[in-house]
């Protein structure tokens, strides 16, 4: 079991305001090898700052990230390298506006694999097929709708081949109904066997799909464990009332 | 009224035609141009410089591990700071000044000294302008970045800069135009700049209209053509918002 372990997280702390505040409160998992893991909790619960912590983006207090056997959290460790190994897929998309879709999507292939510019547009058509965006691939983010640019988002992260896609509530800005598009790029992401950890309200992409899931809250992991365990048969009384709140 | 068209003419050919007067404009507007542009140059690059240190520093003064890279980022602020604060607190006239008699004053260079001088000058409020670009760009935007693998420095030159310039564009053009009128204290330091040349004429002709209206009318195509140019430069950029 511990061969095919892809992050292994151990006892993650984020403090804030000198410790006033504690985001996570030790937080200790471990993330397989293509695996579907969904996070889910409270608002307030930390989900969100545990995910950006696992690519640093969020700097822990305290604790280790060991990513493809590498301790992250090491300040002599080169992020930089290891963040192209994992993709990310924000809430509000964050696709770089002056940029042309196909350019969001070739910059960091080209700048930083060194691909040739004809082999990352390549790439990134093969993908924006996939997703049926081929004929925005001209087009400018803002004139896309929310659903489309969450689906670019998320092939402009599998333009770098990353080893595990990290999504942080990537719904939750969407309209009702471009919901769903974005969520059947993300099943069939799971379906080709990518390692994904996903932040998410969405309850039933998370019975659906995942193959793990923590319940957060406090910043502390509460209970975690197969979807049908989890939504079945909660443990903790705090994820009984969540789930009584939310299903 | 035939009068007064004659006594124009007189005017005319008194200050601009005889002994070929018209020459001190042509060669001060040359000066102007060149100390312009050169400024505008260094300011920029200046500026940019100074804005991306001094924004580094305020959003990740909280988060920086401590170390030497703190170290020289708080030292570099530091220095920035230094530098806004003299040169913004200054007047230009007297930099310039202090540049031509005391630190160049074995120069016999007055127009690269001139350059130098308004360039740094520039440099100052460009990078009060770019930083407030910078720092008004969504935090998202650098994230994004950094998610897909960029260093900081990438992360700056490829996403975060090309949207600050783009926003603060308007007042950029606003600070060169500012950046052009103001060279034309470089006559204290006994450049013959636009300004200069015109006020050589009034001079000898000990006629002031002329040559001070051509003066005036010469900056203010200069600038009329610049705002123009930024118009265009802005609707090119406004392509991707729709």
């Amino acid at each position: 079991m511990t061969t095919d372990v892809l992050i292994e997280v151990k006892d993650l702390k984020k403090h804030f305001n000198g410790g006033a505040i504690k985001a996570l409160d030790g937080i200790s998992t471990d993330i397989h090898h293509g695996e579907v893991v969904v996070v889910i909790g409270p608002s307030g619960s930390g989900k969100s700052t545990f995910l950006r912590c696992l690519n640093l983006l969020e700097l822990p207090t305290d604790g280790t990230i060991l990513f493809e056997g590498t301790d992250i959290t090491d300040p002599s460790c080169n992020i930089n390298l290891h963040r192209q190994k994992m993709g990310m897929v924000f809430q509000h998309f964050n696709l770089f506006p002056h940029m042309t879709i196909l350019r969001n999507m070739t910059i960091a292939p080209v700048k930083l694999l060194k691909k040739s510019q004809t082999e990352a547009e390549a790439k990134a058509m093969e993908l924006l097929t996939r997703v049926g965006l081929a004929d925005r691939a001209g087009a400018y983010p803002s004139q896309l709708s929310g659903g489309q640019k969450q689906r670019v988002a998320i092939v402009r992260a599998l333009c770098m081949e990353p080893d595990v896609m990290l999504f942080d509530e990537p719904t939750s800005a969407l309209d009702p109904e471009m919901v769903g598009e974005v969520l059947d790029v993300m099943k069939q992401l799971a379906r080709d066997g990518m390692t994904m950890v996903v932040v998410t309200h969405e309850m039933g992409f998370a019975r659906e799909v995942g193959d793990r899931v923590l319940f957060m809250d406090g910043g502390r992991l509460v209970e975690e464990g197969t979807p049908q365990q989890i939504f079945e048969h909660p443990q903790s009384a705090r994820l009984q009332d969540f789930l009584a709140k939310v299903l | 009224m035939a009068d007064w068209f004659a006594k124009l003419k007189a005017d005319f050919i008194l200050n601009f035609i005889e002994k070929d007067r018209w020459k001190y404009l042509t060669t001060g507007l040359v000066n102007t141009l060149k100390i312009t542009l050169v400024a505008c140059l260094l300011g920029i690059v200046l500026g940019v410089i100074v804005a991306i240190i001094r924004s580094t520093w305020d959003k990740n003064k909280e988060t920086m591990r401590h170390g030497v890279g703190r170290f020289f980022l708080k030292l570099g602020n530091g220095i920035c700071q230094i530098y806004l604060t003299v040169i913004r607190g200054t007047p230009v006239v007297v930099q310039l000044m202090i540049m031509f008699f005391v630190i160049f004053a074995s120069s016999k260079n007055g127009p690269a000294v001139a350059m130098l001088a308004f360039g740094i000058n520039s440099g100052a409020y460009v990078a009060e302008i770019i930083r407030s670009g910078i720092m008004s760009t969504d935090n998202g935007q650098f994230e994004a970045g950094r998610s897909l693998g960029f260093n900081y420095v990438q992360t700056m030159w490829y996403i975060v800069i090309p949207q600050a310039l783009k926003s603060v564009l308007p007042a950029l053009a606003n600070e060169f135009i500012v950046l052009l009128k103001e060279t034309s204290v470089a006559g204290y330091v006994a450049i013959r700049d636009l300004t200069k040349g015109g006020d050589i004429i009034r001079g000898v002709t000990y006629s002031p209209l002329m040559p001070l209206i051509a003066v005036a009318l010469i900056y203010l195509v200069m600038v009329m053509f610049f705002t123009w140019l930024v118009g265009k430069l802005e609707r090119r950029l406004r392509n991707s918002d729709h």
